[in-house]
């Protein structure tokens, strides 16, 4: 059928005369081609496929847009409980070591465990940024800092300019520890929060973006994007896209969030949290364990890659709109998200060779996401989820984990899962329990959040 | 960056929709004061309805009238949410109770506390599974959404959907952050013209001043809710007149928009 204008009905038409016309005695033998548009997005048309026992066939012919080109990440960096740094967090991979501990953050009275970032306090922002000041911005400071990333950026602005590198971070909670402690300091009586508070630097969601953009003297755009525990995947969709049209020539991407008690408390209240450090995809896991971290990537658009340069390839995004806190029971969104990944980077599932998953090791998050990775790879490709090294970092998870595929594919090797004993065995995926080495060339990296927001990023190395 | 304007929701105090926000920035009326009216979010399911706060109505509000306008069908729309802040009576009761003795905070509570809740209530209402962007930007908020939404288009080559709206924010936050009612504008975007198009826009970046609004009560709200940095091209629209407006972004970066009435 063809018709021009995008009808949703007109989509259904098709797919029902297509049904009519099916041999009976053929029942799988009908295979939906088709485009990215109205029908990925349209959950009554995935219903009708999957109840009409349906298969839809992607492959790069059937492109109807690349939303990607591919980018250069030129310069990376990390710091979360498992070191400062790309060489620490690779020497504690490397003897799967995990960075949790048993929770003492603040007052906090819970059982459960964290991995906290050493060195944060003793960060001092400069005297002109002082207004800044939180443990959330002393984390973007000291990640900054890190891997001599500061540096890299100060390279690009001035091969640029600085109104043409634009800041597109992501968090979850920002420096909300701030109000949470302004609030027990409230004056008696009247309540008023005291005068040192300063919401618009500290607790408000752009103000690591801000902090960033101020810190390196840039002058042009930037934002935040906080779709809870995918935000830092999705700043790579955003600045790609930037990117791609022209209006900025590179980005710092990346995502930073820190303890604080309303994630400590929040998660416990919804009962997600466990008392032992996590267990990603164990049969016995029982929730998550709560992280803090920044990660930051410098993205280029460039003409040619050297051999080797590690590249941003696709970034897929979806939602659920299932639930608020818990994801699709059968992964839908999780499942449209790696596909519309694949899509934009023009591959197919056997030509990925590692997925970290979002992994957070509660008992929806890795059925759920297992059922879509096995719907869509089956069980070949090698996948693992990292929260057990550090932690569930939230707002920074996606770029943190990002970082680590860009370590997986420059090192050639799989990550591990510490914490993980007994491998749920309803689940049917290739878990790397263990690190292993292998020739990577490229890697799929899944980021979901409350509010069923979800986003899958693929990197991998120039040819 | 250029897209076609197909559809337009408004809701802030005295500007209960675009029909009559219209009427205002057009001199027809004059701008009168009254506290913003929250239409009912109809479209979530009943436990979902009764629960859902300010930020949620008023997101839900903004974004059915610009797809109404235009006739298309939310459910495959992609969004870009963009807000100054997350909820702010819902962060109040949050922080009140952790300075409190008793920390058991309410995990109903706790999941709307993410700056995405409106964008996962939208997808709950809709059943849209398209993609959602959530931006923030403090005062810079629209202007940013406004980058991702256009960029979205250019680069997808699809409609979608912008909701840029603020909520109010209780005492004590309030004196660190004067937000005093709910406010917002909703754009949805075509990267062609269409039947339903009112308006072709092109943005580029400005480092003219950014344009304010002669009528002390409209400059007041363009400057006070966040969203509502767009009243210059929403004046600019109801004028029907082709040309250009200095939208407020991030200083020195302003967003130039030439308009082009259909």
């Amino acid at each position: 059928m063809v018709d021009l204008s995008l009808e949703v009905e007109v989509l259904f038409d098709a797919l029902e005369h297509a049904l009519c016309g099916r041999q009976p005695e053929h029942t799988d033998a009908l295979i939906h081609h088709s485009d990215r548009r109205l029908q990925y997005v349209a959950i009554r048309h995935s219903e009708r496929l999957a109840e009409a026992g349906i298969h839809v066939k992607l492959s790069q012919l059937e492109h109807s847009k690349i939303t990607v080109s591919p980018l250069l990440l030129s310069a990376y960096t990390l710091t979360t409980s498992l070191g400062r740094g790309l060489e620490a967090t690779r020497e504690a991979m490397r003897y799967e070591r995990s960075g949790l501990a048993k929770c003492c953050f603040e007052t906090v009275e819970l059982d459960t465990w964290v991995g906290v970032v050493d060195g944060v306090d003793a960060q001092q922002l400069p005297r002109a940024l002082g207004h800044y000041d939180c443990r959330n911005n002393r984390l973007v400071q000291l990640g900054l800092e890190t891997d001599g990333f500061a540096l890299r950026v100060r390279e690009a602005v001035e091969r640029y300019g600085n109104d043409r590198v634009g800041v597109f971070l992501g968090t979850s909670t920002a420096g909300i520890l701030e109000t949470e402690l302004a609030y027990r300091r409230r004056v008696q009586g009247s309540g008023v929060l005291p005068d040192d508070f300063h919401y618009r630097t500290t607790h408000n969601a752009f103000s690591l973006a801000e902090f960033t953009r101020e810190y390196f003297g840039l002058t042009g755009m930037a934002m935040t994007i906080s779709t809870a525990c995918s935000s830092s995947a999705k700043v790579f969709g955003a600045a790609a896209r930037q990117l791609t049209i022209g209006s900025i020539d590179a980005a710092i991407v990346g995502g930073v969030d820190s303890l604080c008690l309303t994630t400590l408390y929040g998660f416990a209240s919804l009962q997600l949290s466990s008392a032992r450090p996590c267990r990603p995809f164990d049969a016995a896991r029982d929730g998550i364990s709560i992280g803090e971290g920044a990660a930051f990537g410098l993205l280029e658009r460039t003409e040619q890659h050297p051999p080797g340069s590690l590249l941003l390839l696709g970034v897929g995004e979806s939602s659920d709109a299932y639930h608020m806190s818990s994801p699709h029971p059968d992964g839908l969104g999780a499942r449209l998200a790696m596909e519309a990944a694949l899509r934009s980077a023009g591959l197919a599932p056997d030509e990925v060779d590692y997925i970290n998953l979002h992994g957070t090791a509660t008992l929806a998050n890795d059925a759920s996401e297992g059922q879509a990775v096995a719907t869509l790879f089956g069980d070949c490709v090698p996948c693992s989820s990292t929260k057990g090294a550090t932690g569930h970092t939230l707002g920074a998870a996606g770029a943190v984990e990002a970082v680590i595929c860009a370590m997986a594919l420059t090192d050639g090797y799989l990550p591990g899962s510490p914490g993980t004993t007994e491998l749920d065995p309803t689940i049917p995926i290739r878990y790397q329990n263990h690190n292993g080495s292998a020739s990577l060339r490229r890697v799929l990296s899944n980021s979901f959040g409350f509010g069923g927001s979800n986003c899958s990023l693929i990197f991998g190395l120039a040819n | 960056m250029q897209a076609w304007i197909d559809g337009i929701g408004v809701i802030a105090p005295g500007l209960p929709n675009w029909r009559s926000a219209r009427e205002v920035l057009s001199g027809v009326r004059d701008f009168e004061f009254t506290s913003t009216v929250l239409p009912l979010p109809s479209l979530l399911p009943a436990a979902e309805r009764r629960r859902a706060s300010n930020v949620i109505k008023l997101s839900l509000g903004l974004g059915l009238e610009a797809v109404n306008q235009a006739g298309v069908d939310p459910s495959t729309l992609a969004t870009v949410f963009a807000a100054s802040g997350a909820d702010g009576n819902n962060c109040h009761a949050l922080c009140e109770q952790l300075a409190s003795k008793d920390r058991q905070i309410s995990p109903t509570r706790f999941h709307n506390s993410v700056h995405n809740a409106s964008a996962g209530y939208w997808g709950i209402a809709t059943r849209s599974m398209a993609s959602s962007q959530v931006i923030a930007a403090f005062d810079a908020s629209f202007g940013a959404g406004l980058l991702e939404a256009l960029a979205q288009v250019v680069c997808n080559g699809q409609l979608m959907l912008l909701i840029a709206y603020d909520s109010e924010y209780p005492q004590p936050l309030r004196a660190k952050r004067n937000t005093p009612d709910c406010g917002g504008v909703a754009l949805l975007l075509n990267p062609q013209c269409s039947v339903a198009s009112l308006a072709s826009i092109t943005l580029s970046p400005s480092h003219q001043s950014a344009d304010v609004m002669t009528d002390a009560g409209l400059e007041t709200l363009r400057q006070q809710i966040p969203a509502l940095r767009a009243l210059p091209m929403l004046q600019r629209l109801a004028s029907g007149q082709a040309g250009s407006v200095i939208l407020d972004y991030l200083a020195p970066m302003q967003l130039k928009l030439d308009m082009q009435p259909c």
